[in-house]
């Protein structure tokens, strides 16, 4: 294991803390350690703690301490994943502290902790068994070594709460006391470690308090853009506008001279940085800093040649269909009404409140890096290629991030950039931080997309044909190749799939077709929050609204009917249905939209309450209904839903538009998002039927546009095709 | 050198005039709870309170700030114990937190101003940008501050026993007008 140096502990030292909180179950009081490090206790001074497997320490002050893999944005997977392993340990959840721990330790420990990864909405359904397995082998053990010490068999022994007691003899004794014989005693056989029924959880399950707020109401988080080392020079960067585009030259006489400046770097081909005593002093060099490009063909690229490029794509012959039941073009064909449209969802970007940032020190023989990450595994693996140094010499250090949502998973572009920066300084560490312009124009938007419907409907008012062709930008030739199998590249039809379990489509229809035409762009594009659900569900759900009023059905019966084979699509839809009042008398002027749709692994609908008042959209109200199987924290589930609408406004309201090939809407003043005036009340059902584990951050924003869309068609009579808002005259206030 | 009262400490810095108060906050002051998002104004993450009020510190230049008094979210209660803080710990506002100190310092001078502030002056007050969307437990959590009700989150729990679509309500649970 790798132990904290001095540096570290000297930053760390203050994030030791308490909190006290009226909250489910009474008053708690919890010891937090954050942000990393096993053996960072004994550095501190503290009492000698004993770790009695890779997932449980034990204090003898009977605090257990969880460690936690999975990366902590503010989806809450730290207190949802220390929920779990508390449930099996038994332990007094009054007296539990969480400990993430680093890459660099996984590493050494041959992966103990596995995949450190956290995006898909899979931070808890991905690691849910084998972290209750290590909660509940470490009871067991620690269980065993009470037995021992009292030469008793475990089977007469019962613990709750920390406290292991023998009922025939009267004798007790705490996981504190027991800690170090527990840990001389093999571990149990994974194989004999029976898990409890979630119907019997008592900390899992229920809505307790974040482990992680205290220090987030007084400034007291320390993100990575908040680090301070000894020494430590300020970074600004500026990639070549133009996606592509490189570094000719740039006059560094220019900014010589100025104050605190250390100088102007290359960074890779196609970057420049001014690295200085302050980042302000960095970036407004930065700012004066002549730099000749060459922008590349991109620069040809504007959002009008892109549609071009995509509305090509709607009819052309090298599609491939992923769903090819019956025989959809003629059903349509000779149906007695048909349906047909085309929508268009736009590039959007993450636009994380803390911008990208990073910062790198590097000696001969060891190259460190601080930074927020959803993949510190993948931030380590970025460090050790562009420092060149073995990844037994590299170390990551991940902090909790201000905001994720995909950015920050597995490109660590700005990871590589400040390691090339701080290669040209040794052994000074250097902060990179990206201004909101550069975060704005160097981001992996959202894929840009289009989608051609068709629809045949016949005398009775059913759906008797559906051709669905989505044409437009695929993530994996962006960034992972290596998933498309013989050029078909699946992963854009998300949530449009016939398999069941991950993003199944719902309706069965008896003629579908369901096609993905690839059409790349310059522009680099990702993983963000939802992506590709949200706009297959936009494309989805909007165009099965108008099908519905053209058919003269109700949109929920008309669902409803379609939805028969997928019970929990139904079910979901159901209970969305239900507590959004379907069918219910409204004020004059507010109207329901609703929309059904899977992702994630989760089942998720919604009912939206909206007015139209000339261009103005008000959103009242929104009821979103999600099955993710088994809910270990209802209070995150909820926050991680009410997140998901404002989110979900992007796809509403923002927009990233190409002019000569690079982005024009570089701050806040042209990229509008959500903002608090603009969030309607909402409600959060949660409909758990506990056999399967299903995600909960990304599942529900694929209904939250739909929903208000469908609600947009129903008070206008016009559908809204061409998003964001603005492009069908409307605005979202 | 220009003089600075940062929560009731005076110090020198020796910056140029223009540069814009964030950063000396955060790296001349050491202050780090006070956050840079957009550098112009928009999102809030920045918000300190110069005299009383709320400004944007990332488009203030820090010579216009000298002599007066300037609060920042560490100077705000030595023990996090203003009661917008309290509130917001209350109903676990913050998600990943990045902006949340930037809209306590926004919530606590709307608060001094207005102790009962309607939805309508929340609104109007409240333009700060959080990307998790805290947007419904910050407006709870003022109501809170202000002695009012504080509900963060309306959660219906439904006990689905079987999958067929006629599942019962077992419980509608409010859980979260928590008691501070």
């Amino acid at each position: 294991m790798k132990k904290a140096n001095s540096t570290k502990v000297t930053n760390q030292s203050r994030r030791k803390f308490i909190v006290s909180s009226a909250a489910a179950g009474g008053g708690l009081a919890l010891g937090l350690n954050l942000p990393y490090g096993a053996g960072l206790a004994a550095a501190q001074g503290q009492a000698a703690s004993t770790e009695i497997n890779a997932w449980v320490v034990v204090k003898p002050d009977d605090t257990c301490v969880v460690r936690i893999a999975r990366a902590e944005m503010g989806q809450g997977t730290h207190t949802g994943l220390a929920q779990l392993v508390c449930e099996e340990l038994e332990c007094d959840w009054k007296k539990v502290a969480i400990e993430p721990i680093s890459p660099g330790q996984n590493l050494a420990r041959k992966r103990v902790w596995r995949d450190m990864a956290t995006g898909g909405s899979r931070g808890i359904r991905g690691s849910n068994d084998y972290v209750r397995q290590g909660g509940a082998a470490a009871r067991m053990m620690l269980m065993q070594a009470a037995a021992d010490q009292w030469s008793v068999p475990v089977t007469e022994l019962t613990v709750a709460n920390g406290v292991i007691t023998h009922a025939a003899s009267g004798r007790s004794t705490s996981y504190g006391r027991v800690a170090a014989a527990a840990a001389k005693l093999t571990p149990p056989d994974p194989k004999s470690i029976k898990l409890k029924n979630p119907r019997e959880w008592k900390i899992a399950g229920k809505p307790m308090m974040r482990l992680d707020t205290a220090d987030k109401v007084n400034g007291g988080k320390m993100y990575s853009i908040d680090l301070k080392l000894p020494g430590m020079l300020h970074a600004a960067i500026k990639e070549c506008p133009v996606f592509g585009g490189k570094v000719v030259s740039f006059d560094e006489s220019k900014i010589a001279g100025r104050r605190g400046v250390r100088g102007a770097v290359k960074v890779g081909e196609t970057g420049v940085a001014v690295v200085a005593d302050s980042w302000w002093r960095a970036k407004t060099a930065l700012e004066a800093l002549p730099i000749v490009w060459d922008e590349g063909p991109g620069a040809k690229q504007s959002s009008a040649t892109i549609a071009a490029h995509l509305k090509e794509g709607l009819t052309a012959s090298d599609a491939f269909a992923d769903t090819n039941v019956g025989d959809a073009p003629g059903a349509i064909a000779g149906a007695a009404k048909k349906v047909e449209a085309v929508y268009s969802a736009q590039f959007v970007s993450h636009a994380c409140m803390e911008p990208m940032n990073c910062t790198a020190r590097l000696t001969a023989d060891k190259a460190e890096v601080w930074m927020p990450s959803q993949n510190a595994e993948a931030s380590l693996a970025a460090l050790s290629t562009a420092s060149g140094l073995p990844l037994a010499q590299c170390e990551a250090y991940n902090h909790g991030l201000g905001g994720g949502f995909g950015r920050r998973g597995g490109t660590q572009d700005y990871v590589r950039q400040a390691v090339s920066i701080a290669k040209q300084f040794p052994g000074v560490p250097v902060k990179l931080v990206w201004s909101r312009e550069e975060d704005q124009a160097h981001d992996f938007y959202r894929p840009i997309a289009q989608c051609k419907l068709s629809a045949g409907i016949d005398q009775g008012g059913n759906l008797v044909g559906l051709h669905i062709r989505v044409s437009g930008q695929s993530i994996n030739a962006y960034l992972a190749p290596h998933n498309i199998k013989d050029g078909k590249d699946r992963r854009q039809l998300q949530g449009m799939w016939p398999e069941p379990d991950d993003a199944q489509f719902g309706y069965s229809v008896p003629n579908l077709r369901i096609e993905y035409a690839m059409r790349n762009t310059h522009v680099p594009v990702g993983p963000w929050r939802g992506v590709n659900t949200n706009q297959n569900g936009i494309f989805s759900e909007c165009f099965i609204e108008e099908v519905a009023r053209a058919a003269g059905k109700d949109s929920l019966e008309f669902r409803r009917a379609m939805l028969k084979n997928h019970p929990k699509h139904l079910a979901v839809l159901n209970a969305a249905a239900e507590k959004g009042d379907w069918g219910k008398p409204l004020p004059v002027g507010v109207h329901r939209g609703i929309a059904q749709f899977m992702g994630y692994g989760s089942y998720s609908a919604a009912v939206a309450e909206v007015s139209v008042k000339g261009r103005e959209v008000k959103v009242h109200r929104m009821v979103l209904a999600l099955n993710c199987g088994h809910a270990v924290n209802p209070a995150t589930i909820a926050a991680q839903v009410e997140g998901s609408v404002a989110y979900g406004f992007d796809s509403l309201q923002s927009e990233i538009t190409i002019q000569n090939g690079r982005v024009a809407e570089l701050n806040f003043h042209t990229y509008p998002v959500a903002r608090l005036a603009q969030l309607p009340k909402v409600e959060t059902v949660i409909v758990p039927t506990y056999d399967f584990w299903g995600g909960v951050g990304e599942p529900t924003i694929c209904v939250t546009a739909p929903a208000v869309l469908n609600a947009i068609l129903a008070a206008t009579g016009k559908p809204v095709r061409t998003l964001p808002l603005k492009h069908e005259g409307l605005t979202l206030v | 050198m220009i003089e600075l009262n940062i929560n009731g400490r005076s110090q020198q810095v020796d910056v140029e005039p223009e540069t814009p108060l964030l950063w000396v906050i955060r790296e001349q002051a050491g202050l780090t709870g006070t956050k840079y998002g957009c550098g112009v104004a928009q999102c809030g993450a920045c918000t300190v309170h110069l005299d009383g009020e709320a400004v944007r510190s990332c488009s203030l230049p820090v010579s216009a700030a000298a002599g007066k008094r300037i609060v920042t979210i560490e100077g705000l209660s030595r023990d996090s114990s203003h009661p917008v803080q309290k509130a917001w710990a209350a109903l676990d506002v913050p998600q990943c937190g990045y902006c949340q100190s930037g809209q306590i310092m926004a919530a606590t001078a709307l608060l001094a101003k207005n102790p009962n502030p309607s939805d309508r002056d929340i609104d109007q007050a409240m333009t700060n940008i959080c990307r998790c969307g805290t947007y419904q437990r910050i407006r709870a959590a003022i109501h809170m501050a202000a002695g009012g009700k504080g509900v963060g989150s309306i959660i219906h729990m439904m006990g689905a026993t079987d999958t067929s679509g006629s599942e019962t309500a077992v419980a509608a649970a409010d859980h979260s007008d928590a008691k501070a």
